[in-house]
Protein backbone atom coordinates (compact mmCIF):
# COMPACT_ATOMS: atom_id res chain seq x y z
CA UNK A 1 0.00 0.00 0.00
CA UNK A 2 1.12 3.55 -0.85
CA UNK A 3 0.56 6.57 0.73
CA UNK A 4 -0.10 8.68 -2.21
CA UNK A 5 0.28 7.87 -6.31
CA UNK A 6 1.47 10.49 -8.27
CA UNK A 7 0.51 9.87 -12.00
CA UNK A 8 1.95 11.89 -14.92
CA UNK A 9 5.14 13.48 -14.79
CA UNK A 10 4.69 17.05 -16.22
CA UNK A 11 5.00 20.08 -14.36
CA UNK A 12 2.13 19.20 -11.91
CA UNK A 13 3.39 15.99 -11.54
CA UNK A 14 7.07 16.69 -10.99
CA UNK A 15 5.81 19.24 -8.16
CA UNK A 16 3.52 16.64 -6.36
CA UNK A 17 6.65 14.51 -6.19
CA UNK A 18 9.06 17.10 -4.90
CA UNK A 19 6.31 18.39 -2.60
CA UNK A 20 5.59 15.39 -0.98
CA UNK A 21 9.19 14.40 -0.48
CA UNK A 22 9.51 17.47 1.60
CA UNK A 23 12.19 20.68 1.85
CA UNK A 24 14.85 19.47 3.24
CA UNK A 25 13.91 16.23 4.84
CA UNK A 26 11.40 13.80 3.87
CA UNK A 27 7.89 13.70 4.85
CA UNK A 28 8.12 9.86 5.44
CA UNK A 29 4.79 9.24 2.78
CA UNK A 30 5.63 6.06 0.44
CA UNK A 31 5.12 7.74 -2.82
CA UNK A 32 4.56 5.88 -6.18
CA UNK A 33 4.95 8.17 -9.20
CA UNK A 34 4.04 6.66 -12.50
CA UNK A 35 4.98 8.05 -16.43
CA UNK A 36 3.43 6.35 -19.03
CA UNK A 37 6.75 8.36 -21.06
CA UNK A 38 10.46 7.31 -21.06
CA UNK A 39 11.41 10.21 -19.33
CA UNK A 40 9.50 12.67 -17.20
CA UNK A 41 8.85 16.36 -18.00
CA UNK A 42 5.62 15.73 -19.57
CA UNK A 43 4.38 17.16 -23.33
CA UNK A 44 6.06 20.78 -21.98
CA UNK A 45 9.23 19.81 -20.98
CA UNK A 46 10.03 16.87 -23.71
CA UNK A 47 13.61 16.10 -23.66
CA UNK A 48 14.89 17.57 -20.86
CA UNK A 49 17.27 15.62 -19.28
CA UNK A 50 19.21 16.80 -23.04
CA UNK A 51 17.57 19.45 -24.22
CA UNK A 52 17.88 20.45 -27.91
CA UNK A 53 20.37 24.21 -27.82
CA UNK A 54 17.51 25.39 -29.14
CA UNK A 55 14.90 24.69 -26.02
CA UNK A 56 17.95 25.14 -24.09
CA UNK A 57 16.82 28.43 -22.43
CA UNK A 58 12.91 27.82 -22.10
CA UNK A 59 13.70 24.90 -20.32
CA UNK A 60 16.09 26.24 -18.15
CA UNK A 61 13.39 27.15 -15.25
CA UNK A 62 11.75 23.83 -14.94
CA UNK A 63 15.49 22.09 -14.58
CA UNK A 64 15.11 22.66 -10.64
CA UNK A 65 11.45 20.73 -10.81
CA UNK A 66 13.03 18.30 -12.40
CA UNK A 67 16.06 17.89 -10.83
CA UNK A 68 14.10 18.09 -7.43
CA UNK A 69 11.41 15.52 -8.35
CA UNK A 70 14.41 13.17 -9.77
CA UNK A 71 15.86 13.35 -6.42
CA UNK A 72 13.44 12.15 -4.35
CA UNK A 73 12.94 8.68 -2.89
CA UNK A 74 9.39 8.37 -4.96
CA UNK A 75 9.62 4.78 -6.62
CA UNK A 76 9.31 6.66 -10.30
CA UNK A 77 8.08 3.66 -12.70
CA UNK A 78 8.40 5.59 -16.28
CA UNK A 79 7.05 3.90 -19.37
CA UNK A 80 4.17 2.76 -17.23
CA UNK A 81 0.80 2.44 -18.95
CA UNK A 82 -2.01 3.04 -16.82
CA UNK A 83 -5.14 1.34 -17.78
CA UNK A 84 -7.34 1.22 -14.17
CA UNK A 85 -8.14 3.62 -11.57
CA UNK A 86 -10.93 2.71 -9.25
CA UNK A 87 -12.61 4.88 -6.35
CA UNK A 88 -11.02 3.36 -3.92
CA UNK A 89 -7.46 3.97 -5.11
CA UNK A 90 -6.63 0.66 -6.93
CA UNK A 91 -4.46 1.27 -9.63
CA UNK A 92 -3.46 -1.13 -13.27
CA UNK A 93 -0.68 -0.57 -15.33
CA UNK A 94 1.30 -2.50 -17.40
CA UNK A 95 5.56 -1.82 -17.84
CA UNK A 96 7.00 -3.70 -20.94
CA UNK A 97 3.68 -5.69 -21.27
CA UNK A 98 3.67 -6.80 -17.60
CA UNK A 99 0.66 -5.85 -15.58
CA UNK A 100 0.34 -4.51 -12.06
CA UNK A 101 -2.63 -3.76 -9.75
CA UNK A 102 -1.14 -1.61 -6.37
CA UNK A 103 -3.18 0.33 -4.19
CA UNK A 104 -2.85 3.92 -2.45
CA UNK A 105 -4.48 5.92 -0.26
CA UNK A 106 -4.18 8.77 -1.97
CA UNK A 107 -4.22 9.76 -5.90
CA UNK A 108 -3.11 12.80 -7.60
CA UNK A 109 -3.98 12.22 -11.34
CA UNK A 110 -1.51 15.04 -13.44
CA UNK A 111 -2.55 13.31 -16.74
CA UNK A 112 -1.99 16.98 -18.38
CA UNK A 113 -3.90 18.02 -21.84
CA UNK A 114 -4.37 16.60 -25.19
CA UNK A 115 -4.77 18.88 -28.31
CA UNK A 116 -8.34 19.49 -28.94
CA UNK A 117 -9.82 17.75 -32.35
CA UNK A 118 -9.43 19.43 -35.71
CA UNK A 119 -11.88 17.72 -37.64
CA UNK A 120 -11.46 19.09 -41.40
CA UNK A 121 -12.24 17.10 -44.30
CA UNK A 122 -9.15 15.43 -44.98
CA UNK A 123 -7.59 15.26 -41.17
CA UNK A 124 -6.94 11.83 -41.56
CA UNK A 125 -4.71 11.64 -44.36
CA UNK A 126 -0.75 10.32 -44.09
CA UNK A 127 1.13 13.91 -43.90
CA UNK A 128 -0.98 15.67 -42.08
CA UNK A 129 -0.36 15.67 -37.69
CA UNK A 130 -1.05 18.01 -34.96
CA UNK A 131 1.28 20.24 -34.20
CA UNK A 132 2.14 19.05 -30.66
CA UNK A 133 3.02 15.72 -32.95
CA UNK A 134 5.64 18.26 -34.72
CA UNK A 135 7.27 19.64 -31.87
CA UNK A 136 7.54 16.39 -29.71
CA UNK A 137 9.67 15.08 -32.58
CA UNK A 138 11.39 18.24 -32.02
CA UNK A 139 12.02 17.95 -28.50
CA UNK A 140 12.33 14.62 -28.56
CA UNK A 141 14.35 13.46 -31.90
CA UNK A 142 15.15 17.01 -33.17
CA UNK A 143 13.59 15.96 -36.48
CA UNK A 144 11.79 18.74 -38.06
CA UNK A 145 9.56 18.71 -41.28
CA UNK A 146 11.28 19.07 -44.60
CA UNK A 147 9.50 20.42 -47.80
CA UNK A 148 6.41 23.06 -47.76
CA UNK A 149 5.25 22.79 -44.56
CA UNK A 150 1.42 24.54 -43.83
CA UNK A 151 0.48 25.13 -40.31
CA UNK A 152 -3.24 25.54 -40.09
CA UNK A 153 -5.23 26.36 -37.17
CA UNK A 154 -5.42 28.36 -34.26
CA UNK A 155 -3.54 28.64 -29.91
CA UNK A 156 -0.64 29.99 -28.47
CA UNK A 157 1.03 26.52 -29.51
CA UNK A 158 0.70 27.10 -33.13
CA UNK A 159 2.81 30.34 -33.09
CA UNK A 160 5.11 29.00 -30.37
CA UNK A 161 6.14 26.10 -32.38
CA UNK A 162 6.69 28.49 -35.59
CA UNK A 163 9.05 30.36 -34.11
CA UNK A 164 10.78 26.94 -33.30
CA UNK A 165 10.52 25.88 -36.56
CA UNK A 166 12.35 29.19 -37.56
CA UNK A 167 14.67 28.92 -35.29
CA UNK A 168 15.52 24.87 -36.48
CA UNK A 169 16.22 26.95 -39.99
CA UNK A 170 12.98 25.05 -40.99
CA UNK A 171 10.12 27.83 -41.29
CA UNK A 172 6.80 26.77 -42.64
CA UNK A 173 5.74 27.54 -45.81
CA UNK A 174 2.38 28.98 -44.92
CA UNK A 175 0.25 29.62 -41.60
CA UNK A 176 -3.06 29.50 -41.97
CA UNK A 177 -5.06 31.06 -39.68
CA UNK A 178 -8.70 29.88 -38.72
CA UNK A 179 -9.08 32.22 -35.20
CA UNK A 180 -12.67 33.40 -35.80
CA UNK A 181 -12.66 37.06 -36.61
CA UNK A 182 -14.95 38.46 -33.93
CA UNK A 183 -12.73 36.52 -31.22
CA UNK A 184 -10.59 39.50 -30.87
CA UNK A 185 -13.73 41.78 -30.18
CA UNK A 186 -14.64 39.60 -27.27
CA UNK A 187 -11.15 39.23 -26.32
CA UNK A 188 -10.82 42.82 -25.86
CA UNK A 189 -12.16 43.49 -22.19
CA UNK A 190 -8.99 40.99 -21.16
CA UNK A 191 -6.62 42.60 -23.25
CA UNK A 192 -5.50 45.07 -20.31
CA UNK A 193 -4.82 41.86 -18.56
CA UNK A 194 -2.84 40.25 -20.85
CA UNK A 195 -0.29 42.92 -21.43
CA UNK A 196 0.36 43.18 -17.91
CA UNK A 197 0.51 39.09 -17.20
CA UNK A 198 3.67 36.91 -17.67
CA UNK A 199 2.15 36.28 -21.35
CA UNK A 200 1.88 39.73 -22.80
CA UNK A 201 5.71 40.45 -23.54
CA UNK A 202 6.58 36.38 -24.21
CA UNK A 203 3.69 36.70 -26.78
CA UNK A 204 4.39 39.52 -28.72
CA UNK A 205 7.92 38.95 -29.18
CA UNK A 206 6.95 35.65 -30.47
CA UNK A 207 4.69 37.05 -32.64
CA UNK A 208 7.79 39.18 -33.97
CA UNK A 209 9.98 36.28 -34.52
CA UNK A 210 7.32 35.36 -36.90
CA UNK A 211 7.38 38.19 -39.73
CA UNK A 212 8.71 36.18 -42.39
CA UNK A 213 6.13 33.50 -42.61
CA UNK A 214 3.09 34.29 -45.02
CA UNK A 215 0.25 34.53 -42.76
CA UNK A 216 -3.59 34.03 -44.07
CA UNK A 217 -6.57 33.84 -42.95
CA UNK A 218 -9.12 30.78 -43.41
CA UNK A 219 -12.54 30.01 -41.45
CA UNK A 220 -11.92 26.34 -42.77
CA UNK A 221 -9.85 24.54 -45.18
CA UNK A 222 -10.22 20.76 -46.69
CA UNK A 223 -7.14 18.48 -46.86
CA UNK A 224 -7.10 16.76 -50.20
CA UNK A 225 -4.59 14.09 -51.32
CA UNK A 226 -3.20 15.37 -54.49
CA UNK A 227 -1.04 12.52 -56.07
CA UNK A 228 1.67 12.56 -53.89
CA UNK A 229 1.10 15.88 -52.10
CA UNK A 230 -1.77 17.23 -49.53
CA UNK A 231 -3.88 20.20 -51.43
CA UNK A 232 -5.15 22.33 -48.26
CA UNK A 233 -7.94 24.25 -49.75
CA UNK A 234 -9.44 27.53 -47.74
CA UNK A 235 -12.54 29.64 -49.37
CA UNK A 236 -10.03 32.22 -50.81
CA UNK A 237 -7.21 30.04 -51.96
CA UNK A 238 -5.41 26.86 -52.29
CA UNK A 239 -2.37 25.35 -51.86
CA UNK A 240 -0.14 22.25 -52.03
CA UNK A 241 2.01 20.40 -49.08
CA UNK A 242 4.11 17.76 -48.24
CA UNK A 243 3.07 17.85 -44.13
CA UNK A 244 -0.07 19.38 -43.29
CA UNK A 245 0.71 20.33 -39.33
CA UNK A 246 -2.89 21.40 -37.28
CA UNK A 247 -3.95 22.80 -34.00
CA UNK A 248 -6.82 24.38 -32.50
CA UNK A 249 -5.91 24.53 -28.79
CA UNK A 250 -5.08 22.02 -26.18
CA UNK A 251 -7.96 20.71 -23.47
CA UNK A 252 -7.90 18.44 -20.62
CA UNK A 253 -6.81 14.79 -20.91
CA UNK A 254 -9.60 13.66 -18.73
CA UNK A 255 -9.67 9.73 -19.26
CA UNK A 256 -8.58 8.28 -15.81
CA UNK A 257 -10.64 10.88 -13.93
CA UNK A 258 -14.10 10.03 -15.63
CA UNK A 259 -12.77 6.31 -15.14
CA UNK A 260 -12.49 6.61 -11.32
CA UNK A 261 -15.64 8.29 -11.28
CA UNK A 262 -14.84 11.89 -10.79
CA UNK A 263 -17.01 14.27 -11.72
CA UNK A 264 -17.00 16.55 -14.89
CA UNK A 265 -18.33 19.81 -15.51
CA UNK A 266 -18.32 21.44 -19.25
CA UNK A 267 -16.45 24.71 -19.43
CA UNK A 268 -18.02 27.30 -21.25
CA UNK A 269 -15.13 29.98 -21.64
CA UNK A 270 -12.41 26.36 -22.69
CA UNK A 271 -15.34 24.58 -24.29
CA UNK A 272 -14.45 21.36 -22.99
CA UNK A 273 -15.28 19.06 -20.02
CA UNK A 274 -13.20 19.43 -16.36
CA UNK A 275 -12.88 17.24 -13.48
CA UNK A 276 -14.75 19.22 -10.65
CA UNK A 277 -12.02 20.14 -8.37
CA UNK A 278 -12.03 22.27 -5.03
CA UNK A 279 -9.18 24.65 -4.64
CA UNK A 280 -6.58 21.92 -2.91
CA UNK A 281 -7.34 19.78 -6.45
CA UNK A 282 -9.93 17.31 -4.94
CA UNK A 283 -11.99 15.63 -6.82
CA UNK A 284 -15.60 14.32 -6.37
CA UNK A 285 -14.47 11.35 -4.83
CA UNK A 286 -12.49 11.26 -1.98
CA UNK A 287 -8.97 10.78 -2.01
CA UNK A 288 -8.37 11.53 -5.33
CA UNK A 289 -7.43 14.79 -6.77
CA UNK A 290 -6.58 15.97 -9.95
CA UNK A 291 -3.89 18.73 -10.88
CA UNK A 292 -2.56 20.23 -13.64
CA UNK A 293 -3.63 21.29 -17.21
CA UNK A 294 -5.86 17.53 -16.31
CA UNK A 295 -8.20 19.87 -13.96
CA UNK A 296 -8.56 22.45 -16.78
CA UNK A 297 -6.09 24.36 -18.90
CA UNK A 298 -3.72 26.90 -17.13
CA UNK A 299 -0.49 25.99 -18.56
CA UNK A 300 2.81 24.95 -16.80
CA UNK A 301 3.27 27.12 -14.80
CA UNK A 302 0.28 27.01 -12.98
CA UNK A 303 0.31 22.98 -13.36
CA UNK A 304 3.32 22.75 -11.17
CA UNK A 305 1.59 25.33 -8.19
CA UNK A 306 -1.57 22.94 -8.36
CA UNK A 307 0.99 19.88 -8.30
CA UNK A 308 2.33 21.67 -4.89
CA UNK A 309 -1.08 22.52 -3.53
CA UNK A 310 -2.46 19.01 -4.30
CA UNK A 311 0.99 17.70 -2.88
CA UNK A 312 0.05 19.83 0.54
CA UNK A 313 -3.69 18.76 1.19
CA UNK A 314 -2.36 15.07 0.93
CA UNK A 315 0.05 14.98 2.95
CA UNK A 316 -2.67 16.76 5.29
CA UNK A 317 -5.05 13.80 4.83
CA UNK A 318 -2.48 11.55 5.77
CA UNK A 319 -1.89 13.41 8.52
CA UNK A 320 2.04 14.30 8.10
CA UNK A 321 1.47 17.62 8.06
CA UNK A 322 -1.32 19.87 10.49
CA UNK A 323 -3.60 22.49 8.88
CA UNK A 324 -0.90 25.49 9.83
CA UNK A 325 1.99 23.86 8.15
CA UNK A 326 -0.09 23.10 5.11
CA UNK A 327 -1.72 26.44 4.94
CA UNK A 328 1.40 28.16 5.14
CA UNK A 329 3.76 25.94 2.57
CA UNK A 330 0.37 26.91 0.29
CA UNK A 331 0.42 30.56 0.68
CA UNK A 332 3.50 30.93 -2.01
CA UNK A 333 1.91 28.39 -4.81
CA UNK A 334 -1.41 29.93 -4.37
CA UNK A 335 0.06 33.61 -4.93
CA UNK A 336 2.07 32.18 -7.65
CA UNK A 337 -0.86 30.21 -9.25
CA UNK A 338 -3.13 33.60 -9.49
CA UNK A 339 0.05 35.59 -10.60
CA UNK A 340 0.16 32.61 -13.82
CA UNK A 341 -3.40 32.78 -14.10
CA UNK A 342 -3.54 36.80 -15.33
CA UNK A 343 -3.94 36.74 -19.27
CA UNK A 344 -5.30 33.57 -19.46
CA UNK A 345 -8.90 34.87 -19.84
CA UNK A 346 -7.73 36.29 -22.97
CA UNK A 347 -5.56 33.65 -24.34
CA UNK A 348 -8.99 31.81 -24.04
CA UNK A 349 -11.26 34.07 -25.51
CA UNK A 350 -9.07 34.72 -28.04
CA UNK A 351 -8.01 31.28 -29.69
CA UNK A 352 -11.28 29.59 -28.82
CA UNK A 353 -12.65 28.02 -31.74
CA UNK A 354 -16.08 28.70 -33.25
CA UNK A 355 -18.99 25.89 -32.56
CA UNK A 356 -18.88 25.10 -36.82
CA UNK A 357 -14.83 24.65 -36.31
CA UNK A 358 -15.68 22.42 -33.67
CA UNK A 359 -17.56 20.15 -35.04
CA UNK A 360 -16.91 17.35 -37.66
CA UNK A 361 -18.11 18.47 -41.33
CA UNK A 362 -21.17 16.12 -42.84
CA UNK A 363 -18.17 14.95 -45.25
CA UNK A 364 -16.00 14.70 -42.20
CA UNK A 365 -14.52 11.99 -39.89
CA UNK A 366 -15.59 12.56 -36.46
CA UNK A 367 -14.25 9.37 -34.72
CA UNK A 368 -10.84 8.58 -36.42
CA UNK A 369 -10.78 4.50 -35.17
CA UNK A 370 -14.04 3.97 -36.52
CA UNK A 371 -13.95 6.39 -39.20
CA UNK A 372 -17.68 7.78 -38.27
CA UNK A 373 -18.33 10.91 -40.43
CA UNK A 374 -20.25 13.85 -39.42
CA UNK A 375 -23.08 13.40 -41.35
CA UNK A 376 -23.44 9.90 -40.33
CA UNK A 377 -23.63 11.49 -36.44
CA UNK A 378 -26.16 13.82 -37.47
CA UNK A 379 -28.25 11.18 -38.82
CA UNK A 380 -28.20 8.96 -35.40
CA UNK A 381 -28.82 12.56 -33.62
CA UNK A 382 -31.73 12.95 -35.61
CA UNK A 383 -32.81 8.92 -35.30
CA UNK A 384 -33.12 9.42 -31.65
CA UNK A 385 -29.65 9.31 -30.28
CA UNK A 386 -29.17 12.08 -27.05
CA UNK A 387 -25.64 12.21 -26.97
CA UNK A 388 -22.10 10.07 -27.70
CA UNK A 389 -23.27 7.48 -25.21
CA UNK A 390 -26.38 6.51 -27.30
CA UNK A 391 -24.18 7.10 -30.83
CA UNK A 392 -21.83 4.05 -29.79
CA UNK A 393 -24.67 1.89 -30.23
CA UNK A 394 -25.40 2.96 -33.50
CA UNK A 395 -21.89 3.98 -34.90
CA UNK A 396 -19.16 2.43 -32.71
CA UNK A 397 -17.73 5.96 -32.73
CA UNK A 398 -15.59 6.08 -29.55
CA UNK A 399 -15.03 2.77 -29.16
CA UNK A 400 -12.23 2.53 -31.04
CA UNK A 401 -8.69 1.75 -29.55
CA UNK A 402 -7.84 5.48 -28.40
CA UNK A 403 -11.67 5.03 -26.72
CA UNK A 404 -12.60 8.45 -27.79
CA UNK A 405 -9.56 10.66 -27.07
CA UNK A 406 -9.31 12.32 -30.43
CA UNK A 407 -13.32 12.15 -31.03
CA UNK A 408 -15.26 13.04 -27.17
CA UNK A 409 -15.53 16.67 -27.71
CA UNK A 410 -16.54 16.41 -31.80
CA UNK A 411 -19.17 14.11 -30.83
CA UNK A 412 -20.33 16.37 -27.98
CA UNK A 413 -20.45 19.31 -30.42
CA UNK A 414 -21.58 17.62 -33.36
CA UNK A 415 -24.68 15.96 -31.53
CA UNK A 416 -25.41 19.10 -29.80
CA UNK A 417 -26.22 20.54 -32.99
CA UNK A 418 -28.01 18.01 -34.41
CA UNK A 419 -30.23 17.96 -32.04
CA UNK A 420 -30.58 22.12 -31.54
CA UNK A 421 -29.02 22.23 -27.83
CA UNK A 422 -26.06 23.47 -26.19
CA UNK A 423 -22.99 21.21 -25.87
CA UNK A 424 -23.41 21.47 -21.81
CA UNK A 425 -26.87 19.77 -22.34
CA UNK A 426 -25.46 16.65 -23.58
CA UNK A 427 -23.80 14.03 -21.52
CA UNK A 428 -20.25 13.35 -22.12
CA UNK A 429 -18.71 9.99 -23.91
CA UNK A 430 -18.17 7.61 -20.83
CA UNK A 431 -14.52 6.32 -20.30
CA UNK A 432 -14.78 3.54 -18.83
CA UNK A 433 -11.28 0.71 -17.37
CA UNK A 434 -9.63 -0.13 -18.27
CA UNK A 435 -8.56 2.99 -19.81
CA UNK A 436 -5.90 2.03 -22.31
CA UNK A 437 -5.68 -1.31 -24.09
CA UNK A 438 -4.01 -4.08 -22.42
CA UNK A 439 -4.22 -7.21 -23.42
CA UNK A 440 -5.78 -10.66 -21.82
CA UNK A 441 -2.67 -12.13 -21.62
CA UNK A 442 -1.02 -9.53 -19.20
CA UNK A 443 -3.93 -9.71 -16.54
CA UNK A 444 -4.14 -13.41 -17.04
CA UNK A 445 -0.82 -14.06 -15.44
CA UNK A 446 -1.10 -10.97 -13.19
CA UNK A 447 -0.45 -12.11 -9.49
CA UNK A 448 -4.03 -13.03 -7.34
CA UNK A 449 -4.48 -12.97 -3.70
CA UNK A 450 -6.41 -15.24 -1.66
CA UNK A 451 -9.31 -12.80 -2.04
CA UNK A 452 -9.30 -12.13 -5.85
CA UNK A 453 -9.36 -15.97 -5.90
CA UNK A 454 -12.56 -16.17 -3.10
CA UNK A 455 -13.80 -14.06 -5.38
CA UNK A 456 -13.91 -15.32 -8.13
CA UNK A 457 -14.37 -18.97 -7.03
CA UNK A 458 -17.14 -17.71 -4.70
CA UNK A 459 -15.54 -19.49 -1.28
CA UNK A 460 -15.97 -17.50 2.07
CA UNK B 1 10.71 13.97 -45.19
CA UNK B 2 12.06 15.49 -42.17
CA UNK B 3 15.87 16.26 -41.34
CA UNK B 4 17.40 15.84 -38.05
CA UNK B 5 19.03 18.20 -36.11
CA UNK B 6 21.22 16.62 -34.11
CA UNK B 7 22.94 13.22 -35.14
CA UNK B 8 23.09 10.21 -32.46
CA UNK B 9 23.98 6.27 -32.78
CA UNK B 10 22.51 4.22 -35.49
CA UNK B 11 20.15 1.54 -34.91
CA UNK B 12 19.52 -1.02 -36.97
CA UNK B 13 16.03 -2.84 -37.21
CA UNK B 14 14.07 -3.99 -39.69
CA UNK B 15 10.76 -2.71 -41.22
CA UNK B 16 8.54 -5.62 -44.17
CA UNK B 17 11.69 -7.61 -43.47
CA UNK B 18 14.12 -4.90 -45.15
CA UNK B 19 16.87 -3.81 -43.05
CA UNK B 20 17.05 -0.39 -42.07
CA UNK B 21 18.65 2.50 -39.40
CA UNK B 22 16.64 4.84 -37.09
CA UNK B 23 18.62 6.58 -34.28
CA UNK B 24 19.11 6.48 -30.78
CA UNK B 25 16.42 8.63 -28.77
CA UNK B 26 13.98 8.03 -31.60
CA UNK B 27 10.53 5.85 -31.18
CA UNK B 28 9.36 3.18 -33.67
CA UNK B 29 6.72 5.94 -34.97
CA UNK B 30 9.74 8.64 -35.20
CA UNK B 31 12.02 6.45 -37.00
CA UNK B 32 9.43 5.70 -39.54
CA UNK B 33 8.32 9.05 -39.92
CA UNK B 34 12.31 10.22 -40.44
CA UNK B 35 12.96 7.32 -43.17
CA UNK B 36 9.79 8.80 -45.11
CA UNK B 37 7.18 6.06 -44.08
CA UNK B 38 4.15 8.17 -44.05
CA UNK B 39 1.64 5.28 -43.34
CA UNK B 40 2.84 2.52 -41.21
CA UNK B 41 -0.81 1.18 -40.83
CA UNK B 42 -4.35 0.43 -42.85
CA UNK B 43 -7.34 1.27 -40.93
CA UNK B 44 -9.28 -1.73 -39.51
CA UNK B 45 -12.88 -0.33 -41.03
CA UNK B 46 -11.82 0.77 -44.42
CA UNK B 47 -8.17 -0.31 -45.45
CA UNK B 48 -7.52 3.48 -45.97
CA UNK B 49 -3.54 4.04 -45.24
CA UNK B 50 -3.36 6.11 -42.18
CA UNK B 51 0.34 7.56 -40.60
CA UNK B 52 1.09 8.87 -36.90
CA UNK B 53 -0.94 11.89 -35.91
CA UNK B 54 -0.64 13.13 -32.23
CA UNK B 55 2.71 11.12 -31.59
CA UNK B 56 2.02 11.12 -27.66
CA UNK B 57 0.48 8.02 -27.15
CA UNK B 58 -3.20 9.46 -27.36
CA UNK B 59 -4.47 8.84 -31.09
CA UNK B 60 -3.71 5.46 -31.99
CA UNK B 61 -3.02 6.15 -35.45
CA UNK B 62 0.41 4.85 -35.32
CA UNK B 63 -0.01 1.35 -34.86
CA UNK B 64 2.68 -1.39 -35.86
CA UNK B 65 3.49 -4.97 -35.24
CA UNK B 66 6.45 -5.06 -33.21
CA UNK B 67 8.44 -8.32 -32.88
CA UNK B 68 5.74 -10.32 -33.43
CA UNK B 69 2.56 -8.32 -31.46
CA UNK B 70 0.56 -6.31 -33.09
CA UNK B 71 -1.15 -2.96 -32.36
CA UNK B 72 1.70 -1.96 -30.41
CA UNK B 73 1.67 2.52 -30.11
CA UNK B 74 5.00 2.95 -32.23
CA UNK B 75 5.26 6.54 -30.88
CA UNK B 76 5.27 4.80 -27.30
CA UNK B 77 7.39 2.31 -27.89
CA UNK B 78 11.38 3.02 -27.68
CA UNK B 79 13.44 1.77 -31.16
CA UNK B 80 16.29 -0.43 -29.78
CA UNK B 81 18.70 -2.30 -32.24
CA UNK B 82 17.42 -5.39 -34.02
CA UNK B 83 13.80 -4.78 -33.44
CA UNK B 84 11.39 -6.33 -36.36
CA UNK B 85 8.93 -4.02 -37.22
CA UNK B 86 6.18 -4.46 -39.77
CA UNK B 87 3.17 -2.44 -40.80
CA UNK B 88 0.06 -3.14 -38.89
CA UNK B 89 -2.97 -4.06 -41.59
CA UNK B 90 -5.85 -3.60 -40.08
CA UNK B 91 -7.51 -5.41 -36.99
CA UNK B 92 -4.86 -7.86 -35.10
CA UNK B 93 -5.49 -11.77 -35.48
CA UNK B 94 -6.31 -13.23 -31.93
Amino acid sequence: MYDVAVLGAGPAGMAAVAELAGQGGSNGARVLWLDENAAAGGQVYRGIAEPLKLLARSYRPARKLFEAARGTDAEYIPGATIWHLDPGATLGFSVSGVARMVEARRVIIATGALERPMPVPGWTLPGVMTVGAAQTMLKAQGLVPQGRVVLAGQGPLLWLYAAQAIAAGAPPALILETRPAGNMWRALPQLPGFLVSHYGWKGLALLRRLRAVPVKRAASLRIEQAGDELRVTWPRGEALADHVLLHQGVVPHVNLAQAAGCALEWREDQACFTPVTDAWGESSVPGIAVAGDGAGIAGAEAAECSGRIAALAALYALGRIDAAARDGRAVRWQKRRAAWGRGRAFLDALYLPSPAQRRAAPDAIACRCEEVTGQALIDAARAGATGPNQTKAFLRCGMGPCQGRQCALTLVETIAAARGVEPSKVAPLRARNPVKPVSLAEIAVMPVSEADEAAVLSRR
Amino acid sequence: MFRRLRESAPIAFTFEGEAVQGRAGDSVAAALLALGVRAPRDTAVSGAPRGPYCMMGVCFDCLVEIDGVANRQGCMVALTPGMVVRRQRGKRDV
